[in-house]
Formats: C-alpha cells, structure tokens, sequence
C-alpha cells in the first residue's frame, strides 16, 4: 500500500475512484453491466469504449510532454486517418481496397505527418506549439479535401467492429486495441533505454546531448510516435460512427489529451512519465462526461461543472496544495485547543 | 532595393498563380481561412461603367460561410458556389470553420475590399453588432442566411431561411404520427445558443402540449454532430428504458441515434421511432432501411434565392425582411423515390 501510494499512479487512481464514487452513491444503475446478445452493455462499458481513442492519444501525448514539448494537431491527424480509411474502404457492404492495406495507408500518413512535426521540432527548433499548429489549422482542411466536404459513411462490417464487438469476445474490440498499444508502448519506454532517454532530454537537453544522447532523435521520434497513436485514434473515432467526420472528428480532443496527461501527473515541463498514470487521466475525462450527461445536466452548465471538477482533482494532486489544506487543518486544531 | 523588388515580383508571381489555381476548383470545398476567388467572374470595374442596371455579372459578393460541419452546410457551400458560377458573380468566399471570429475577420476582409453585398451564415446568434455595424456605415447591405442573429434587426438587409419554431412543430406532428400520439420523447437538441436549436425545441415543445399523451422526458446538448448525439443517447438508453421517440434536431445527431439504439438491441424506426431536421441523404436511406421515420428538410439549396437578393439590393431595390426557404416534410413513406435525387 505505502509502495501504491508513492507510485505515480496513486493520485490519478484516487480521483477516478473519486468520480466513480459519486456515481455508486448518487447514481443508482451507473454500475449495472448486462449481457446483450452475449456483449457486454453499461455505462462502464460506454466510459472504457468512448476513452478509447483518448487513452491511445493520450500515449502519445505523455511521451512528448516528458521531452518538454506538446502537440496540439493529434485532433487533425486523427480525423485525416479517418478520412483516409472511410475513402478508400468506399461506402459499399464489400471494401474497395483491402482493409489491411486501408489501415496500413492511414497509419503510413498518419507516421509522415508525425514526422514533419517532429522534423520541425527537433530538428529546425521551432517552439512545439507553433510547429504543431501548423497541422492543428491545415490538416482538417487536409482531412476534408480527402472526404470531398462530405461525411462518407463505413457500413464495411470488419471495420466497423474495430469500435464494436467481435463474435466470440464480450468486451468492445477496441479495449484490446488500448490495451496492445499500451504493452508496446510500455515495453518500449520500459525495456529500452528509450524511456529513460525521453525524460533525461525532459529534464536537461543540454545536458543529455553532452553526455551522448541523441537529443535530436529522441524528440523527433516521440512526435512520430503520437502522430501513430492519432492515426490508430482516427480508426476508432471513425468506426464509433461508421462514417468520417472530417469537421467532427477529434475536434479539440487534442486539448483532452494534455489534459489527461496533465491529471496523471507528468509536469508539463517534461521529465518523468507514466503512461499508465495518463491513460487513467484520459479515463477521468470520459467517466467526468458519462456521469454529467447521466446525471442529466442542463447542457447550458455542463462545461462548467466538468471544468471546476477537473480544477479540483488537479488541486488534490498538487503537493503544494495537499500542504495548505494540512496547514490550515493544523491552525484550527490549535486554535481548538487553546 | 533591387533585392526587395525581386521578392515582391516573386510573391505577386506566387499569389497569381495562387488564384488562378483557385479559379479552376471553384467546384471542391475551399479549407482556408481566408477569403479565396471561388469563381473568375468579371471585374468590378466593369459595375461602375454601366449606370443602367445591375445583373450577375457586375457583382461582387462575399460570403461567409460558417463551415462544414454536415453534409447539409456542404450542399449549402455548393449550391451558392455553382450560382454564382452559373450567374457570373465574383464570390469571395471564406469558410470559418465554425468561429465566429473567422467570420467577423472575414466580413472585415470583405469590406476592405468593397464587395456590393455581403452575406453570411452566423455560427451563434449573438454578437454581431459591431461588425455590422461597420459594414453599414460603409453602405454594404447585410444578408443573412439560414441562421437568425438578434439585436441587429436595423443593420441587415433581409434573413434568407427557414422558420425553425415552424420544423420544430413540424417534426413533433411527424413524431406523433410514428408513435400514435402516445409516449415518452427525448431530444437531442442542437449546439446551445444556436438559433437552429432554440428554434426547433421551442416549436418542438409548444406543438408536443396538442398531444396530451406524449411527453418529454429527456433532452442533452448533442452538438449537432453524430459522435456526441450517439454518446448522448447512449447514454439515455442506459438510464431510461422507457423511450418510444426520439426528435434529433439535426440528422446527423439523429443517424449517431440509431446506431445507439441498434447496440442496446432495440430496433430504430420501430422500437423507438425518430425523427429528424435537415433531410440529408444518410436519413433518407436509414429511412428506406426502416431505421428512421421521418426528416423535415430545411432546403440548403439556397443559393438563387441569396444572388436573387443581392442584385435587388445592389440595384437599390427593397426585399422583404425575411424570405422564407422551400422546405418540405419527407416521412419515411416518400422517402425512396426522394433518395436518388439528394445531393447532399
């Protein structure tokens, strides 16, 4: 227990709990999972399906954040993947190009797109949020060029399972999905040096291109790698709708993204990381808006409501914070005893 | 000093061969912010030369549009585009990608250049004051399209579009009729504080009072996009299994609807029946499949109408305040032999 809570997993898990508790108490049925069809149907079910292409960016996004930059054009990436698949699947029952060679594409462009990011980054020196925007801005433009303006709808049945259900597997396809991405991208932070690299450049670039890290490389490798995760996202966000909404799409998800990795507790200045502690922070989002939207809050307030929510758990992870609130606790007590 | 005129000539170079490339795909969808040449259509030197009477040609048009966020705002872009084409009117046209502040920079841009009219699709409702304002005193009348804007009833020419309280009432009988006047009703209503969406649930809720046995249970911000309205209703399955109807402000929120609906194994247009604004094709084929019922069409094909207005105006001709827009009710019955003519 005292190892858990030294983890950095330990805040992030204890604000879901939170969120989750206010749903077992004031929200009876929140947990109730029933077997439809041999699937499995809830609103746990829902939170883990619709966190599902913010988790996987949410990978991405924690690994740039450690080498200290951001990348805002994940949102535009991802509906340009999606835009890519819906057009070469086709709008017929049978797929106009082979489903492999349509995902292999999109995630070809999807790891280019990665690469100008990270080619301006790391390599010209451009500020990360200037060099993002780029695509942030022009790639919706891009995506929809793609679509013709139009929203091209997937009833190709194999790729509308990728957010749905396979025969024979109760959970939704694309928690395996989450799931694969993550033990690859665990065991590559983890078993390489990889990892460590990314939050030595996180913490002092200079210093790590003196002592022999290729500074350069590991930055422009982390843009690559989120630039993937948002060509994987596009394929979910895409299939959740069976159509490729190129306005739609991901739109400002890239902000959710910072965010969850803020909530799981990577400094925006870079340095250490934990992806899991993310992908926990992407699950506090999503359960954030399932509750509001069971709870039924007036759709005039509901932006408020998320907002000071996400305030308050980023204020319990906060040392600092946690400090004040003991400071004060002590004052009273003292003040009781005299 | 050489070296400056160099770069100036190259950039007059580079822009030329900008618009000219601009010119030949007027037809796709235009992505920049900025306003662009979406049509080559005569100069607007040749207006000042005929004193006699103002035809498509020796227009000027800008308009803004407000994006492209469905198929329906699509069809829209594309039916004002080929008018102007058709008409030979020089249309700048400027997409803002759903902000306000693109379209208020666009209209500023607009007025620069000194367009004769000036028309546009506001994002919200709200706002508008100063930059119309701004656009009166350089004598550019204001059209509006297919969207309100409220306190500026004195700074715009006429409102071209459709009356959304009357789709509202509109869809609520449609709505009726499926469900045989009785049960219970959730809404997925459309982006706050668009005049689409105060529109259509007032009228939607003041019609559902001639229906005694029918009631509202349920209404969640859908966002006029399918993802969130399938979430939204996702989310009213879960909470509530006492659904017979469903009035999805716009289609597209509607077609996120019967997906929904399919997962939580309950068949659409049959368990729960739903009804839809804008009538775009994905709803006219869910109709034909027996997923959807109903779709009460606020016609995007605007463009005549809009250049109609704008060379009355430029002529210095009154038009009404408002011109209403052909719409029509399409229940799933006349849905089939509608479907091959949608172009949008």
């Amino acid at each position: 227990m005292k190892r858990f809570k030294r983890s950095p997993l330990f805040w992030p898990t204890m604000g879901l709990c939170a969120v989750l508790l206010f749903d077992l108490i004031f929200l009876p049925g929140f947990f109730t999972i029933q077997l439809k069809n041999g699937y499995l149907y809830g609103r746990v079910i829902d939170i883990v399906n619709n966190a599902a292409t913010l988790m996987i960016l949410s990978i991405g996004m924690t690994l740039v954040i450690a080498t200290g930059g951001t990348d805002i054009s994940v949102g535009s990436i991802l509906a340009i993947s999606g835009a890519i698949v819906a057009q070469m699947l086709g709008p017929g029952q049978t797929a106009r190009t082979p489903l492999a060679v349509c995902l292999l594409v999109a995630l070809a462009v999807s790891a280019v797109l990665g690469c100008w990011n990270g080619m301006l980054v790391a390599v010209v020196g451009v500020s990360p949020m200037v060099a993002t925007l780029i695509l942030n801005v022009a790639g919706r433009g891009i995506a929809q060029l793609i679509t013709g303006g139009q929203i091209p709808t997937v009833i190709y049945k194999p790729f509308c399972m990728i957010a749905s259900y396979v025969p024979g597997m109760p959970l939704p396809f694309s928690v395996l999905i989450v799931i694969l991405m993550f033990v690859l991208a665990e065991l590559y932070t983890r078993k390489t040096s990889f990892g460590m690299f990314v939050e030595s450049v996180g913490t002092n670039a200079t210093a790590s291109r003196y002592s022999g890290i290729n500074a350069v490389m590991i930055v422009f490798l982390t843009y690559v790698i989120s630039g993937l995760c948002a060509g994987v996202g596009g394929f979910i966000t895409t299939s959740i709708i069976k159509a490729a909404d190129a306005n739609n799409a991901g739109y400002l998800i890239e902000m959710d993204a910072i965010l969850s990795v803020a909530l799981g507790g990577t400094k925006m200045t870079g340095g250490r990381f934990s992806l899991g502690a993310s992908i926990i922070g992407a699950l506090i989002i999503q359960s954030l808006t399932t509750t509001l939207y069971a709870w039924g809050v007036p759709p005039q307030v509901l932006p408020v409501v998320k907002a000071v929510v996400v305030i308050l758990i980023c204020l319990i992870q906060s040392e600092e914070f946690r400090g004040l609130l003991g400071r004060i606790g002590n004052g009273e007590r003292k003040r009781a005893h005299a | 000093m050489k070296s400056l005129r160099k770069i100036l000539g190259l950039f007059l170079t580079v822009s030329l061969a900008f618009s000219l490339s601009a010119c030949n795909n007027g037809g796709g969808a235009s992505a920049a912010p900025a306003p662009s040449e979406a049509s080559g259509g005569a100069s607007s030197e040749a207006s000042s030369a005929a004193a006699a009477k103002k035809t498509g040609k020796d227009l000027v048009v800008g308009f803004a549009q407000e994006g492209a966020e469905s198929a329906w705002r699509t069809g829209e872009t594309k039916s004002i585009k080929e008018e102007a084409a058709k008409r030979g009117v020089n249309l700048k046209f400027s997409d803002a990608q759903q902000k306000q502040e693109n379209q208020i920079k666009a209209i500023r841009t607009f007025i620069q250049q000194k367009v004769d009219v000036i028309g546009v699709a506001p994002a919200v409702d709200t706002g508008w004051e100063e930059v119309f304002k701004e656009a009166k005193t350089a004598n550019i009348p204001v059209i509006l399209i297919d969207r309100q804007a409220t306190g500026v009833d004195d700074l715009y020419a006429t409102f071209i579009g459709s009356d959304f309280v009357q789709e509202g009432k509109d869809a609520c009988d449609q709505l009726a009729k499926a469900m045989g006047e009785k049960g219970n009703v959730v809404i997925l209503l459309g982006t706050t504080g668009a005049s689409a969406a105060t529109g259509r649930t007032k009228g939607f809720t003041e019609q559902i009072a001639k229906y005694p046995n029918m009631k509202i249970t349920k209404q969640q911000d859908g966002d006029f996009s399918r993802q969130t309205g399938k979430q939204v209703m996702e989310s009213f399955l879960k909470s509530d299994s006492n659904i017979q109807g469903v009035f999805a402000e716009n289609d597209d929120m509607g077609m996120g609807a019967v997906q929904a609906i399919e997962e939580a194994g309950k068949a659409p247009g049959k368990d729960i029946k739903l009804v839809g604004c804008d009538g775009i094709k994905d709803a006219f084929q869910a109709m034909v499949d027996g997923k959807y019922n109903a779709s009460v069409e606020c016609n995007p094909l605007l463009g005549p109408q809009f250049f109609d207005a704008c060379e009355k105006l430029a002529n210095g001709e009154s038009v009404p305040k408002w011109i209403k827009s052909q719409e029509s009710v399409y229940p799933a019955s006349k849905a089939a032999e509608a479907l091959p003519t949608r172009t949008y």
